[in-house]
């Protein structure tokens, strides 16, 4: 457990000394969001019906513009060996890194959401949706994400092949993440789409882990 | 017993997987033709003109077989690879190899004519119903998969990162076409219901049967071919290979 | 045997863009797939055999 606690105390120092990286992926979150009414026109009946899909879709290109720095680093300089030839076991520090990763560019994304909700005319209670769903829905793009990220490490053309890989692989989350807040504004209830969602949570922190650590070994050999 | 499991390890190895491939197609190819010819002669001169769909419905003829491959093809694939990561078979690897763009011919065939379908039946050439999106976004994993295997240089690393993604897309598969599926019912309204097919005559299985085992003939067929020549250019620097082309 | 002509089994009903668009994209597309890797075979064994003969030229050369 320290190795884990250790871990992601490291990625994150090593990202606030190079915060740029961070807030890149951020403000890429603002922006797109921010385009969308400017494409499709002011309406506010018509933006608040697809403020959802457009919110997750960006929350998804925000989480997979991040995912290249996942362990290209680690990897150009070594690290990753010592990881995998240290004592504890590379599945717990791949554990740690990937909540590193969800903390750095997960995190941001949930707490904005509900302020860019409000540029689609959102009322209190959708933005808490979205809000909920956003929290449950990251750590899993983040978790299948690291999969994609491991298996493009050191690859020619590595960032438009993780965007390939991964993005196919985010559907269910998108699905049920704007589901979700569809569902609410509706007046269906939301419990459904986000107990699924929980569920697909739970399945990627127990089988992503295991997966990415596998694909890492594969890169290293 | 032991015998024959130390008989089929022998075909794991490419030097005699090789010549056994070679045997085999010629056997496979000729099933596929005779299937194709009595599954052809059975939708076009057999089955009765639909009701409904006038004889628009025979492209279910093709339509049908070509997505209950693209679909059974992952699987196989998924299937090899992670007999490969197992077991650490060459073969297994260069068969999920062999399999990736005919699994990906037959969702691309799936889509097209269900295109075609769709144009006369509803009106438009593309529907967001719940079997038509999870078709494209199969296409997509074999897409992914190819482009994988693709990037990377070093064919074992190319197998296992290969395999790894087909295990993860089989897990994933249930989750995305269920998803889809609740996606779909959510958003009813202008959607058709692609479940209604036309009230299935007897001829009509038979021939939808006898096409699918068309393709599926073809498919084995093809991909041996192609895991032929995948043998040989991984192979080449052995000694054997320079003995098996005369 | 629902079909009276040659010119009504191609007329497909009112179909004949959808039917053989379809059929037509199947057969286009399982002939040319095989004849790809065919022709992928044939280029790898070319390759072998001419670096076979170059190997059997380079001994022969080597012992006169």
């Amino acid at each position: 457990m320290n190795a884990f606690l250790a871990t992601v105390r490291r990625d994150l120092l090593l990202a606030l000394r190079r915060k740029s990286e961070v807030l890149t992926a951020v403000f890429f979150f603002v922006i797109v969001t921010s385009l969308f009414p400017l494409g499709i026109g002011p309406e506010p009946v018509l933006l608040k019906k697809i403020a959802p899909g457009i919110l997750w879709v960006a929350a998804l290109l925000a989480t997979l513009l991040g995912l290249p720095r996942l362990f290209a680093a680690d990897h150009a300089d070594g690290t990753l060996e010592q990881m995998a030839l240290s004592p504890s076991p590379l599945g717990l520090l791949v554990a740690g890194k990937i909540l590193a990763h969800w903390l750095l560019c997960g995190l941001p994304l949930v707490l904005l959401a509900p302020v860019l909700g409000l540029q689609f005319d959102l009322d209190v209670s959708t933005l808490g949706i979205l809000t909920l769903a956003l929290l449950l829905g990251t750590p899993l793009l983040s978790l299948i994400g690291a999969i994609g990220a491991a298996l493009t490490l050191g690859v020619r053309g590595g960032g438009v092949l993780l965007a390939l890989l991964v993005l196919p692989l985010y559907i269910p989350a998108l699905i049920f993440g704007a589901g979700a807040v569809e569902a609410h504004i509706a007046g269906l209830g939301a419990g459904g789409h986000l107990s699924l969602l929980a569920a697909m949570l739970a399945l990627a922190v127990f089988f992503a882990p295991w997966a990415t650590t596998a694909s890492l070994r594969i890169a290293l050999e | 017993m032991r015998q024959s499991i130390v008989q089929w390890f022998k075909f794991a190895s490419p030097q005699s997987f090789y010549p056994l491939a070679g045997r085999l197609i010629p056997w496979f190819w000729s099933a596929a033709a005779i299937f194709g010819i009595a599954g052809l002669w059975i939708a076009f001169f057999v089955a009765p003109t639909d009701a409904q769909q006038g004889e628009g419905y025979r492209i279910i003829f093709v339509h049908v077989p070509a997505s209950w491959m693209s679909m059974f093809i992952y699987l196989v694939m998924a299937f090899w690879a992670g007999l490969g990561l197992a077991l650490n078979t060459r073969v297994s690897g260069m068969m999920a190899q062999a399999l990736a763009p005919t699994g990906a011919l037959m969702a691309a065939l799936s889509l097209w004519t269900g295109a075609l379908w769709g144009k006369p039946m509803w009106g438009a050439w593309w529907v967001w119903d719940a079997r038509l999106t999870s078709e494209l976004i199969l296409f997509f994993l074999y897409l992914g998969f190819i482009a994988l295997q693709a990037a990377i240089d070093d064919p074992r690393r190319a197998d296992k990162a290969g395999a790894i993604l087909a295990l993860v897309g089989v897990v994933n598969i249930p989750i995305i076409y269920f998803s889809v599926k609740w996606w779909n019912t959510l958003h009813q309204g202008s959607t058709i219901n692609l479940n209604k097919a036309p009230s299935m005559a007897q001829t009509m299985l038979w021939g939808m049967l006898l096409m699918a085992l068309c393709f599926w003939m073809y498919s084995i067929a093809v991909a041996l071919m192609r895991v032929r020549a995948i043998i040989l250019e991984r192979e080449r620097h052995t000694e054997w290979v320079k003995h098996a082309v005369e | 045997m629902q079909w009276n002509s040659i010119g009504e089994f191609f007329a497909m009903g009112g179909y004949a863009l959808y039917v053989w668009g379809s059929f037509g994209a199947c057969v286009l597309l399982m002939v040319a797939e095989p004849f790809l890797v065919k022709r992928r075979l044939s280029e790898v064994r070319q390759s072998l055999i001419r670096e076979r003969l170059a190997d059997e030229l380079d001994s022969q050369q080597r012992s006169q």
